[in-house]
């Protein structure tokens, strides 16, 4: 099943991508991570990053599913 | 109480306010701990002229809900307000505050302190500062807020 999948990325990693958010299309289970690798296939993801699914902290290994939000940022700085 | 705020606002007017409104515990709490996050001008050795907070809307108020939640789990709480700005700040001008009532003091320290540095750790909010001559810049990291020694910290940022 083609599962559609919405990305966003905020801050310092919004800058550096160059983008807010994506749409990504996938046929099958896919990790955190391997969103990311669709969505940034020159990029590499930066070591510090944050990971989110539906808007809760989730490991780079979490599957996502049809209809999920997926957003990457850097460690939050607020306070 | 979580309030997200895109405008300035007088935290100890938003204190006395919400707590005038809990009329459901009036009587009841002996000890309030409130904290309030002012913006400096400075900061990493430059001076700074104001700055942006960003946030992720929908996920910071979870977020925040959620660390309110567990301080509740953790302590016997009567209730908390957590205000945090967004959008263009100057020095000066509060960035956060946390308030927590309890029965006692024991609770209203230990919640606040924890509700505060949870903030720090989890709550979706980015800083870009901005410095004197137009540059601006992203804050990379919160400190820890859990200080070794007081005493030597103060002497390093009082000079």
């Amino acid at each position: 099943m083609i599962m559609s999948v919405k990305v966003r990325y905020f801050a310092s990693l919004k800058d550096s991508v160059g983008r807010s958010d994506d749409m990504v299309d996938v046929n099958g289970a896919v990790t955190v991570a391997e969103i990311w690798a669709m969505a940034n296939a020159n990029r590499l993801m930066p070591d510090n990053i944050l990971a989110a699914v539906n808007m809760e902290y989730v490991d780079i290994e979490h599957s996502v599913q049809n209809g999920d939000e997926v957003a990457f940022f850097p460690p939050v700085t607020g306070g | 109480m979580i309030k997200i705020s895109a405008d300035l606002f007088d935290p100890w007017h938003e204190v006395v306010a919400y707590q005038d409104s809990a009329k459901h515990w009036t009587g009841k709490f002996g000890a309030t701990n409130v904290f309030v996050g002012t913006m400096r001008d400075f900061n990493d050795g430059d001076a700074v002229t104001g700055m942006v907070l960003e946030h992720y809307p929908g996920m910071t108020e979870k977020q925040l809900e959620d660390i309110v939640k567990q301080a509740t789990r953790d302590w016997h709480l009567l209730d908390a307000l957590v205000v945090h700005r967004v959008g263009e700040i100057k020095p000066n001008e509060p960035i956060v505050l946390v308030a927590v009532w309890a029965s006692h003091r024991g609770d209203a320290f230990d919640a606040g302190r924890q509700i505060m540095e949870a903030l720090k750790n989890k709550a979706p909010f980015w800083k870009k500062e901005r410095l004197p001559n137009g540059d601006e810049r992203w804050v990379e990291h919160n400190t820890d807020g859990y200080l070794r020694s007081p005493k030597n910290d103060m002497s390093t940022i009082l000079g």
